[in-house]
């Protein structure tokens, strides 16, 4: 079959998750904006999108109220979404959480900025234990998807609704600061139209509360639940979502693993820049693969737990203090060396300096 | 003359008053004397008698009246503490053919949900918002609001609540009423039958305004919480009476109607 080639465009990462969201049917979208990615609320309010599929924009007064603009309309089984940089998601933590307790689907984008506090304007990937455990208080996780250029920009936003809805809890795009603001080429996706009401009911009808049919009981999306017994089994089954997406909803890039004797594991920019060090490190006959984690969460631990029985150790690169190096140790679980690299603060590790760290780390001398 | 049989008595056309079927049969939770009963059957009776069940959306707040969605049979969301008007506006803004109400206490309403409560009432959402002022935290055992008047005893202001420690009662009503956004604005009570009567208008108002697409409209409650204020239900009614309306007295701050909506004055960008 010949891929139909969809609309090529020259743009800017936040400019197409803005695009992205109009073109996949998206209801509404509610944000505040923060650098690095106040461009996606402007990107919309430019190109007016209720006035040609329907879509609502909302500048909302504040992060908190945004996400839980999100929490209102979500209820009605609508895809809406919201996006903001890292401080901007740590006021959203309270509505996350709320989100996964009430069992409602809704996208977020969060293009990092370093941190802690204010922190710094420049890119990071300093909120990988806040995206991925949780990032709000009680047991829930969200669906973490990391990309890595400005074409995974334009189609996560789809497959973020898709798995959204599918698991009715909250999923987010977590891209950083460079990602957000570079230009690519980027194939953009082809119109979907919003869903109509009665979709939405074929659809969403066992749960979206869009007003009691006489033919059903009246929905009430809450996440309160004070028997404990009935808590604790609300609790399990939100688990047995998770364990689901565990099993069923990895998703990674492999290149040049099958006669790899080291491994880099980097999401997002850093994958990008560990590929260059991949190539400086094969040009000396160094044999590296790099193993790229497109969830976060759920994280790829089995193949990275398989390949620890084969390699001779592998180099987590991030852009952080070494956050997503205790995923990876756990999965390894002491079979191989595991080592980290990266800076933090908006600073971008170079890759001459990961291919001389992997040797120094992994291989010595 | 025979004499009347109770069966002769029930009959539809002597009926005076019912439950709302709207309501659902489960027992309240609210203390004797808490108002919070008769206003959410008013909520009730107003949804079913503009026939509007299958088309209205309740959120309910954080505090004693959580569990709302218990008690009427319609769709409920329940918000994060002080999060309500932004549920709403969110619902609202996708699902513009729908009525949404928030109803909210005042800690939820004026104290943590301040900034939502503005906003929402600012941008002008086709919302209903319900404020029930008891002056008290009802649920959490009879703390300070920012709506405890001044000398007030609570379990935070144990002495009565003095100005330099705790600040000024909130009259959050009053200045909504001055945010163009704000369609009708009343304060009402429900320790009365004619009270009772009166708040029922004011509700049926707030409802049939979201179709009219002309703003907020805010209905407050000025209301009793005997448990908290730690009297009975009766001396409750008389303190609010004596005490609570001087403060807040009763009666409507603002009733736009569309024509008042559309020629506010706005200040055009010079060129």
């Amino acid at each position: 079959m010949i891929h139909k080639m969809g609309e090529l465009r020259l743009m800017k990462g936040n400019e197409v998750i803005a695009e992205a969201a109009i073109r996949c049917g998206c209801d509404g979208y509610f944000g505040y904006p923060i650098t690095p990615q106040s461009e996606i609320l402007e990107t919309l309010m430019a190109r007016r999108p209720w006035e040609e599929t329907g879509m609502v924009v909302l500048q909302a007064e504040s992060e908190g109220a945004s996400i839980n603009m999100l929490y209102g309309a979500a209820s009605s089984g609508k895809k809406v979404m919201t996006s903001s940089s890292s401080p901007g998601i740590s006021l959203m933590s309270e509505g996350l959480s709320y989100l996964a307790g009430a069992e409602l689907p809704a996208l977020i984008v969060n293009v990092q900025r370093g941190g802690p506090g204010l922190g710094t304007i420049q890119p990071s990937q300093s909120d990988y234990f806040q995206a991925t455990k949780g990032g709000g208080h009680g047991d829930f996780h969200l669906i973490v998807l990391a990309p890595a250029s400005v074409q995974e920009m334009n189609d996560f936003v789809d497959l973020g609704f898709e798995l959204a809805f599918k698991y009715k809890n909250p999923a987010l795009i977590l891209a950083d600061g460079v990602i957000g603001q570079m230009m690519e080429k980027v194939e953009l996706s082809d119109y979907k139209p919003r869903w109509t009401e009665a979709e939405i009911e074929k659809l969403n009808g066992s749960w979206a509360a869009n007003g009691k049919k006489p033919y059903r009981e009246r929905y009430i999306k809450t996440s309160l639940e004070l028997v404990a017994d009935v808590q604790e089994k609300n609790n399990y089954r939100i688990q047995a979502k998770y364990q689901k997406m565990r099993e069923e909803e990895v998703r990674y890039e492999m290149i040049g693993c099958d006669d790899a004797e080291y491994i880099i594991v980097a999401f997002g920019l850093s994958a990008r820049l560990s590929q260059k060090a991949i190539q400086v490190l094969r040009e000396k006959g160094i044999k590296v693969g790099l193993l790229r984690p497109i969830t976060l969460f759920p994280f790829p631990t089995k193949i990275i737990s398989e390949l620890a029985d084969r390699v001779k150790g592998f180099l987590c690169v991030e852009m952080n203090s070494g956050q997503m190096v205790e995923d990876v140790r756990l999965a390894v679980n002491g079979k191989t060396k595991v080592e980290y690299h990266g800076h933090m603060g908006g600073i971008i590790s170079n890759p001459t300096e990961v291919a001389e760290v992997l040797q120094s780390t992994l291989i010595g001398g | 003359m025979a004499e009347i049989q109770l069966q002769d008595i029930i009959k539809p056309e002597n009926k005076v008053y019912g439950k709302s079927k709207v309501l659902t049969d489960k027992t309240m939770h609210y203390c004797y004397g808490c108002s919070h009963g008769v206003v959410h059957k008013l909520v009730a009776e107003v949804i079913e008698e503009m026939g509007i069940q299958d088309k209205t959306i309740g959120i309910s707040p954080v505090g004693c009246s959580v569990f709302m969605y218990d008690y009427l049979n319609i769709d409920f969301l329940e918000a994060a503490h002080g999060k309500a008007p932004a549920l709403a506006t969110g619902y609202k803004r996708t699902n513009p053919d729908k009525y949404v109400f928030t109803y909210q206490g005042d800690g939820d309403l004026a104290a943590i949900g301040t900034g939502e409560t503005f906003h929402a009432v600012n941008r002008g959402e086709n919302i209903v918002m319900i404020f029930i002022n008891n002056a008290i935290y009802g649920m959490t055992g009879g703390q300070m609001a920012p709506t405890t008047l001044v000398g007030q005893v609570t379990s935070t202001t144990p002495r009565g609540r003095d100005v330099e420690l705790n600040g000024y009662p909130l009259k959050i009503t009053e200045l909504l009423a001055q945010l163009p956004g704000a369609a009708y604005v009343t304060r009402q009570s429900v320790h009365t039958p004619a009270n009772v009567r009166k708040c029922k208008k004011a509700i049926r108002k707030a409802f049939e305004n979201s179709a009219k697409n002309i703003g907020t409209s805010f209905v407050e409650v000025v209301s009793t919480c005997n448990s908290g204020w730690k009297i009975d239900p009766v001396a409750a009614n008389k303190w609010m009476e004596e005490n609570m309306f001087p403060f807040y007295p009763l009666g409507d701050l603002k009733d736009s109607t569309r024509d008042d909506v559309n020629n506010f004055v706005v200040q055009k960008l010079k060129k």
